[in-house]
């Protein structure tokens, strides 16, 4: 069972991979460890999980603007997420993203849905992101 | 719609005045993209967050640059860096570490940069003028422009910051915008009383309590007296940066784009209205502390924004009111400052005076990008708010928060002991 939704591509490129969904802003600056891909901050609600890989969804972003810099380092790392999915513009996430690929030739891709459309991810969902913001989404199957 | 580039944008995406510009400029062009602005604009001074964190990448991007020739168009100041540059092997901090600190540190110099390793860059050298069009990184940084001084600048992530110094350029949008600096949401403050209004650990836990509350919007707030300090909105703005996403405020008679209500919202509306009372303070006060009273503390961090001369000067009395008791053993107090600061205070005894009592002063840097702070550490207190969100996922302890007088009397008692509430 797949379906698909059309949002902006922010930093346009196509990546694959499972749902990790957080229902609060997020700042990567103590709220992602570079060298290890996971969350630890203990108030946030995937505090624990790993982002590597994942399809990172969340509101958007907040706080300190260093956050461009995590990315960046934890691209250079390969422990960030495949890609980012948000309801608003995350611009210094953005940024880390864009600077990357000028200096590594490798980006997270990021798509901006509307907010209805981004609640209805469910964590572990499987995402595909497309440059044209296009997503298509499959539910893992539960056995029906 | 397309981004229009002047003639000079042209020639740097195009290469002709070299590498180093190419990319910056295509960075600040793809940027124009993410903030929907159709051209870009000129700016006349930077402030560069991203030579703070020490990062193999962020060595390698500043690195990359200055090799290929890169020089900054405009003056541009250094936020903190990863490093105490004079006093590094006093904190026994790692030879690998120092050497590729100092090496990113005379990559942004060669750039041009003015050396001023400060994340208080509004308290030092260049502050900018009411109306300047700027580019600047450091959330604390950016909100005390906006703000306080009626600067412009957009919150400028690493290392759009040092792009935007080696073009002169950034997207023409948001706050650089007359009409995007209108206030959004109306904050009354209802039933504080003055001697709570005057008191410095006011503002941090209000900039903890205002910034989730209203994300990136800008507040409007009324009722804060017109006799609050530079300091007082430092904190402030530092704390309602780290917890929401402020990059500008009003506050009513109080900052220069708000002699009144209505010329703080432009003359607009507000799109909703918030009343705040000392209860909701109160529990902000608490939501910045995991440590609870009586408990031991190993560390006490002051000056998260970077100390200011007046600050100095709380300290010192602070201590003075000690009567001769210094800080305890088992706690190192560790005041934060920058070279303008301490330029002002070695011209006082004071120096001398808290070396005395037991605190460390260290210059350009901070204790979330140099490492400072033991990795066994459990228990810190501060008078920060910015420092007191941060310190937990940072640096994996618990955290006091308090005002600077109950600092100080925690590191002597060498325990959270907090006496004003």
């Amino acid at each position: 069972m797949s379906r698909t939704l059309h949002g902006k591509a922010v930093v346009p490129g196509e990546a694959t991979g499972r749902a990790l969904v957080s229902r609060m802003p997020i700042t990567l600056w103590g709220g992602l460890n570079p060298a290890t891909g996971e969350i630890p901050d203990p108030r946030h609600d995937r505090c624990g999980e790993v982002v590597t890989g994942r399809v990172f969804v969340f509101p958007h972003e907040k706080g300190s603007s260093t956050a461009s810099a995590i990315l960046l380092e934890a691209i250079r790392r390969e422990t960030a997420p495949a890609a980012i999915v948000t309801a608003a513009t995350c611009p210094i996430l953005a940024l880390g993203s864009i600077v990357a690929d000028e200096l590594y030739n490798r980006r997270v891709p990021m798509v901006v849905l509307s907010e209805p459309d981004l609640a209805t991810i469910g964590d572990g969902d499987q995402l595909t992101v497309f440059p044209d913001g296009t997503i298509t989404i499959t539910v893992p199957d539960s056995g029906s | 719609m397309p981004l229009r580039l002047s003639e000079t944008d042209q020639r740097m995406l195009d290469g002709e005045m070299g590498e180093a510009a190419r990319m910056a400029l295509s960075v600040i062009a793809r940027m124009a993209a993410v903030y929907e602005a159709d051209e870009l604009m000129d700016v006349t001074q930077a402030h560069i967050d991203g030579c703070g964190l020490l990062s193999e990448a962020g060595l390698q991007f500043a690195e990359t640059l200055a090799a290929q020739g890169a020089r900054v168009r405009i003056p541009t100041t250094l936020n903190m860096g990863p490093l105490d540059l004079q006093h590094w092997r006093d904190f026994g901090i790692d030879e690998d570490f120092a050497a590729k600190a100092t090496r990113q540190g005379m990559a942004y110099e060669a750039m041009g940069c003015v050396p001023t390793w400060s994340c208080a860059p509004y308290q030092g050298y260049l502050t900018p003028r009411f109306g300047q069009q700027i580019a600047w990184g450091e959330s604390n940084a950016v909100v005390y422009a906006n703000s306080v001084l009626g600067a412009r600048t957009n919150r400028y992530g690493d290392y759009i910051d040092i792009c935007a110094a080696i073009t002169g350029r950034v997207p023409r949008c948001g706050l650089h915008l007359t009409a995007n600096r209108a206030g959004q949401v109306l904050i009354r403050l209802a039933g504080f009383d003055e001697a709570l209004l005057a008191r410095d650990e006011f503002y941090p836990a209000l900039g903890h309590l205002i910034g989730p509350l209203v994300g990136e919007a800008v507040p409007v707030i009324e009722g804060l007296p017109a006799a609050a300090t530079g300091d007082q909105l430092k904190a402030f703005g530092a704390a309602a940066a780290s917890a929401g996403a402020v990059a500008l405020f009003h506050a009513v008679g109080v900052t220069p784009e708000a002699p009144t209500r209505e010329a703080a919202f432009q003359g607009r509306q507000p799109s909703r209205t918030v009343d705040l009372t000392p209860a909701d303070w109160q529990a902000a006060w608490e939501d910045l502390s995991s440590a609870a009273d009586g408990e031991p503390i190993e560390m006490v961090l002051l000056g998260c924004p970077h100390f200011s001369f007046e600050e100095f000067r709380r300290l010192v009395e602070a201590a003075r009111a000690q009567a001769g008791r210094a800080v305890h053993q088992n706690v190192t107090l560790l005041v934060h400052t920058c070279t303008t600061s301490h330029a002002l205070v070695e011209r006082t005894g004071w120096l001398d005076e808290l070396a005395r009592f037991g605190a460390k002063v260290t210059l350009d840097t901070c204790p979330f990008h140099t490492p400072v702070v033991p990795p066994e550490t459990k228990a810190i207190m501060t008078d920060s708010g910015k420092c007191a969100y941060y310190a937990p996922p940072e640096l994996g302890v618990r955290v006091a928060f308090g005002s600077l007088e109950d600092c100080v009397l925690s590191a002597v008692e060498g325990r959270v002991t907090r006496r004003a509430r």
